[in-house]
């Protein structure tokens, strides 16, 4: 690749390419029975990449995107159902 | 062309206006403040046309016009000292994304103690960050190189400082020739960068780099800034040939023919230069008009034939020396013959420089051993 003036570079999306889920210890595991989809959980990620969309048959869910999930686990603390807790990220 | 008497800081502000600038970011600070109270005067009277933005710290100012230049806006901000000091974080920033920013930096100390008058601490504490910096000695050199440095900044992608002695300048009233509208025009390309933030065609900018890209990069940034001097003699010229008016080669200029030179940088040069003439043919001047990058080639060059010589700084490396002196020196280890080399740091805190500061200097040089350095405190 070559190198433009300052490290520009004339693509977006690079950072997509780092996945930065494996920097994760701690994995958030959803409980779809408890999970009402409310949204906070998605507002308070602070990477993004939470997003609540349709779960089949069973409605509107929080779905966390593992690849880029560094595992903070905000939306454990914040989720007001108790829907989700950690587990340690086996490697 | 008009010739006029005007204060120095709205002469400069003058030569921005000329300049084609679409957005403006300052907080004010004693003695950058005339610079751009001019300026917001200039805009509250619809004089120019651009954006003003009163930011609440000089962080936020260059942090501004750091991202206007990079969606492609010609900008400009101003400060001095503390204000400098607090812009150093994304000093760094701007040059490492080759964003050509120009600002005026009118020279104070840096606190403490608190001191708001003149000397060079502020701007060479910056030369490690890959800025270009020029350093005036008069209110039209501060005119002229405010309009070359955007052609330098521009030419070279690199941000460019442009240091003027506060008070001494920034407040001092001279006969100005301010550049006509249509000349600058002729020597200042619209600004039209090829790499810009734009929704229309996103790029990415400020992207993490990982060691080795970050080491070629760099590299590259340094490679930028070592060739961004051919850029600032061959804009000298070029400038010489609309306006008339040039700055020795843009790097040093050199003044009278004695063997014994002072080297200085800055508003003091005229002190220096009505010295020679009246006082003491026996000297010469070697005046540092770029500080960044260093001259190397032009300083050696000038002090070829010299017997010895005085560096005279306004600022100092604490717990080494004059910051110039180290410079200078260094260069004169590549000569076959090296003079003798002595260093008086002169007017710190807006300590006045006076003929017979000056003649003190002579005197001492005369009987100290090469390597001597001495703070002066004032006649």
């Amino acid at each position: 690749m070559k190198d433009l003036p300052g490290g520009v570079i004339e693509s977006v999306g690079s950072t997509a390419r780092n996945k930065t889920g494996g920097w994760r210890n701690f994995k958030p595991r959803v409980d779809f029975s408890k999970c009402v989809g409310c949204g906070v959980c998605e507002k308070f990620c602070p990477e993004g990449c939470i997003e609540i969309k349709e779960v089949e048959h069973l409605g509107k869910k929080c779905v966390i995107d593992y690849d880029y999930c560094k595992g903070c686990l905000i939306c454990m603390e914040e989720c007001p159902v108790k829907a989700i807790t950690k587990e340690v990220e086996e490697k | 062309m008009s010739e006029k008497v005007i204060e120095g800081s709205r002469a400069i502000a003058e030569a921005v206006a000329l300049c084609d600038v679409k957005v403006i970011a300052a907080y004010p600070i004693t003695p950058q403040t005339h610079i751009v109270e001019a300026l917001a005067r200039m805009h509250a009277n619809g004089e120019i046309d651009c954006e003003f933005v009163n930011t609440e710290a000089e962080f936020s100012s260059i942090s501004l016009i750091l991202g206007a230049t990079a969606a492609g806006a010609r900008s400009f901000t101003a400060t001095s000292s503390q204000g400098l000091a607090l812009m150093h974080e994304v000093l760094f920033a701007a040059a490492g994304l080759r964003i050509p920013l120009v600002m005026v930096v009118a020279n104070r100390a840096l606190s403490a103690p608190i001191n708001i008058w003149n000397d060079h601490q502020d701007s060479v504490s910056q030369r490690d960050n890959g800025w270009i910096q020029i350093y005036c000695e008069s209110v039209q050199e501060a005119v002229d190189s405010v309009i070359q440095a955007y052609k330098i900044a521009e030419e070279c992608l690199l941000p460019t400082m442009v240091c003027i002695d506060g008070f001494y300048l920034t407040h001092v009233y001279e006969p100005v020739s301010i550049p006509s509208k249509e000349k600058v025009e002729r020597f200042l390309p619209k600004f039209n960068p090829k790499y810009k933030l734009d929704p229309e065609k996103p790029l990415t900018f400020g992207a993490l780099a990982f060691p080795k890209d970050y080491a070629r990069i760099r590299k590259q940034l340094h490679e930028a800034a070592l060739r961004s001097k051919e850029v600032v003699g061959r804009v000298n010229r070029e400038f010489h040939s609309i306006f008339g008016r040039k700055y020795g080669n843009g790097m040093v200029e050199t003044y009278g023919s004695g063997e014994t030179a002072i080297i200085a940088a800055g508003s003091v040069c005229g002190t220096i230069k009505h010295f020679i003439e009246h006082e003491n043919k026996k000297l010469s001047l070697v005046r540092i008009r770029l500080f960044r990058p260093f001259p190397r080639r032009e300083i050696r060059e000038a002090l070829e034939d010299k017997e010895s010589v005085i560096v005279i700084d306004r600022s100092v490396s604490l717990g080494n020396a004059g910051t110039l002196f180290t410079e200078v020196r260094d260069v004169l280890y590549e000569m076959d013959k090296r003079p003798k080399v002595t260093n008086f740091i002169l007017g710190l805190g807006g300590v006045d420089v006076t003929r017979k500061t000056l003649r003190y200097v002579i005197e001492k040089h005369g009987k100290v051993s090469s390597g001597h350095v001495e703070i002066v405190e004032g006649d």
